[in-house]
């Protein structure tokens, strides 16, 4: 029995959930940085979750090289605009605002103002109209 | 014999379920009274064989009856009863039975209500009838739970590891019982087309009110279980499941409130239809996203594009349907009410064009990215998006909330309602200035949460608080002890999300790591021997000032029949917050990663759920004690 535990925590160390390295940096300032990053990127091989929160082997790799970006002393913007040519706009957790997102992120609005245009309408009407219809 | 029982039944039901669609519409003709008293015996017929059906599957699965193929997929000999039990519904064919299942106990519920006209009632359970013949059909052509197996294994294949878990057993009963009820709601606004009934809000209310409470505690259930079970302390991915729990629930809101004016004064009527359609399309379309593999994720058991394909249809021909027998019946059926901008009315329409809005945010967050996968520009839709649109929208929301039960219906005074609420106000800059003065980081949504979350809390109060006992309204403590629980729940989210503390630190044994205050020092991991899992348990001394105040205990678990692990967090709470710790992998013999968070407030996210779904239990238990309401009057009280 021991020896099949000790090779099933082999198995955990060695498979599935593999490190989310913390390796952190020197500099606290740096590490945020790098940790805000890591919250704004997706983990392509997971659902819905960020790098910063997934397990995943290929998160601990974009972890790592995140941090080796910044201590290259390149800018939050560069290292994101290196990740998003490298793997599309797929990546970021908040899609870009250009053409092919006018509709996602300007629809909320249209929403917004036509149902509350209709609301006034409504209001208005019911408030012109005689009492004790209802 | 158990399958054979089973499937017998289950084809016994859809012949049920077939007289009953038949003889329900039938008899929305006013002299058709033997065809309603039929469609009623039907419906309580229809809940006898889906339920024997649905017991044969459940006894199959607690005796190991591994010749039936879905038992031996997806149990195993050594998994505890509960979960025998509750994977029953932890696969594709089982969660199916459970989704008719439900249905025939609604079903069943309406053809036992009293609420509407027999016409109105009799319509409905067409109406139901229908869902429930095209879902049984699903079942047996593309989903048989009772398909044999020769020659028989002697051990099954075991559930998902991660569907092991209390919280889990219970999350789905709860968020079908959720979606199955606004197909209830669904079937009353279709019955009143059909039927051209225009006093259907009344009738529907019990229905839209139980699928209210089951999905409010549903999606706080799953989401408590995303929070303990999966390691890393969030509470919320807007994963596009969780959206297809959430939309719903948006819906159901916006009509509860709509409806309400519906019932009172006859405003909104065609509007108050309309949501209850589009309340239980979205359930099919959640039902679609989750079951068809469009998503990939722990929910979606098997990705079978016949079955997609099937519901596809489904939905085309339900919200079809329903649409256009709304766009030719409807217009008949409003005719407009009267209120001044000053009104209830007023103060119910604005909460539905920010819920209708939430709706929109979800419903395109959800769907972008498949479009534009589609079109071969993939893109993600995080968390942020939605963020950046439900903190504005909501908190908006909930300024305007204590106001409607202050303004009378149809005539308020907007002058006296502002000045009861003048304490619920300074409280409100109370909370804000104390939230400046004592917390860190200050940021703009925060303070307003909390300003918002003491507003509504304190106005809540004031409403109970000066209610008069003796004559008192189920519906205005209710209405009243929901808003507080929202309230409640904001507190949770905006001090979780603000305020966390959190620390990733690999530890040799004896060292410490320092998190939110806390000292943790990780004493050893040793080997624990469960009934169906080995697991690592970590042994996490708990230091705060320097004396010792708890040890704690999270696991890795390895489920060998099932070839996976799982995390078991240890969450030690004072309900103002959480210590929460996760055990990471296993560097060497004496070295592990440990994950640690505190989590201020997070506790109230779910209090507040609960609080919520008491508030609807206290509404509904008041309509079932008194279902015949008071006649409509102007200056009734709030509800």
């Amino acid at each position: 029995m021991r020896m099949l535990f000790a090779a099933l925590l082999f198995l955990v160390s060695a498979a599935t959930f593999a490190a989310p390295a913390p390796g952190t940096l020197a500099d606290p300032a740096q590490e945020t940085r790098a940790r805000t990053l890591q919250k704004e990127l997706r983990c392509m091989v997971c659902q819905g979750e960020s790098i910063d929160e997934s397990n995943a082997p290929l998160a601990a790799d974009l972890r790592a090289l995140i941090r080796a970006h910044i201590r290259a002393g390149e800018s939050d913007d560069r290292i994101k605009q290196f990740l998003v040519a490298r793997y599309g706009d797929v990546i970021l957790m908040q899609p870009p605002f250009d053409a092919d997102t006018y509709a996602l992120w300007l629809t909320p609005f249209l929403v917004l103002i036509s149902a509350a245009g209709v609301a006034i309408w409504v209001v208005a009407r019911a408030a012109r109209k005689p009492r004790g219809v209802a | 014999m158990t399958g054979e029982i089973g499937l017998l039944a289950l084809c016994l039901a859809f012949a049920l379920a077939g007289v009953q669609a038949i003889a329900g519409l039938a008899g929305t003709r006013p002299a058709a009274s033997l065809a309603r008293n039929v469609a009623s015996s039907s419906a309580f017929g229809l809940f006898v064989f889906i339920g024997l059906s649905f017991g044969a599957l459940t006894y199959a699965s607690v005796t190991d009856d591994f010749s039936i193929l879905n038992v031996a997929n997806n149990s195993h000999t050594l998994k505890p009863l509960i979960y025998k039990i509750s994977g029953v519904w932890g696969n594709h064919e089982g969660s199916m039975m459970l989704w008719v299942l439900v249905l025939a106990v609604y079903s069943a519920a309406v053809a036992w209500s009293k609420g509407g006209s027999e016409r109105l009632t009799s319509g409905a359970l067409g109406v139901q009838g229908l869902i429930a013949a095209a879902f049984i059909l699903f079942i047996l052509f593309t989903s048989n739970p009772f398909i044999r197996l020769d020659p028989a294994p002697f051990e099954g294949a075991g559930l998902n590891p991660l569907l092991q878990d209390p919280g889990l057993a219970m999350h789905p009963p709860m968020l079908y019982a959720g979606y199955v009820g606004l197909s209830a709601a669904f079937s009353f606004a279709a019955a009143a087309l059909i039927a051209k009934e225009r006093d259907w809000a009344r009738a529907a209310r019990p229905f839209m009110l139980a699928a209210w409470i089951a999905l409010t505690l549903g999606i706080a259930l799953g989401s408590w279980w995303a929070y303990y079970d999966l390691g890393w302390g969030g509470f919320w991915f807007w994963d596009p499941v969780e959206n297809a729990s959430l939309m719903p629930w948006l819906i159901a809101t916006a009509l509860l409130h709509s409806a309400l004016a519906t019932e009172r004064t006859g405003a909104f009527r065609a509007w108050s239809l309309l949501l209850a359609i589009a309340g239980f399309s979205l359930s099919l379309i959640g039902t679609f996203l989750v079951r068809s593999g469009v998503l990939s994720s722990v929910h979606s058991f098997a990705s079978d594009p016949t079955r997609g394909l099937y519901i596809l249809v489904l939905i085309f021909v339900a919200i079809g349907g329903a649409l256009a027998l709304f766009a030719w019946r409807a217009p008949e059926l409003e005719e407009g009410a009267h209120f001044e901008i000053v009104s209830r009315e007023t103060t119910l329409l604005i909460n539905n064009v920010f819920l209708v809005t939430a709706l929109a945010v979800v419903f395109l967050g959800t769907i972008y990215p498949l479009i534009s996968q589609a079109l071969g520009t993939p893109l993600s839709v995080g968390a942020p998006y939605f963020q950046i649109f439900f903190m504005p929208l909501f908190l908006a929301l909930l300024v305007i909330v204590p106001f409607g039960p202050r303004l009378a219906w149809q005539k308020g005074d907007l002058r006296a309602a502002a000045h009861a609420l003048t304490p619920a106000f300074g409280v409100a800059i109370l909370a804000v200035v104390l939230v400046l003065t004592f917390t860190s980081p200050r940021t703009l949504a925060g303070t307003l949460a909390f300003g918002i979350a003491a507003w509504l809390i304190v106005a809540s109060g004031l409403d109970i608080y000066r209610l008069n006992w003796r004559a008192v309204r189920v519906g205005a403590f209710a209405s009243s002890l929901a808003h507080a629980g929202l309230a409640v729940t904001l507190m949770g989210i905006a001090g979780t999300t603000l305020w966390k503390s959190e620390g990733l630190e690999v530890l040799k044994f004896g060292e410490s790591m320092y998190v939110g205050g806390y000292t943790l020092r990780l004493d050893g991991v040793r080997g624990v021997q469960g009934p169906n899992y080995q697991a690592a348990r970590a042994d996490v001394t708990v230091l705060s000032n320097g004396r010792v105040i708890a040890v704690m205990h999270p696991e890795r678990r390895i489920f060998p029949a099932e070839r996976q692990e799982t995390v078991q967090t240890a969450i030690r709470t004072t309900i103002l917050s959480d210590l929460y710790l996760a055990l990471g992998d296993r560097r060497d013999d004496t070295h592990w990663t440990v994950r640690a968070y505190v989590n201020p407030l997070a506790p109230f996210i779910w209090l507040g759920a609960v609080i919520m779904a008491l508030g609807g239990l206290a509404s509904l238990a008041g309509r079932l004690r008194r279902p015949r309401a008071v006649p409509d009057g102007v200056a009734a009280p709030a509800e």
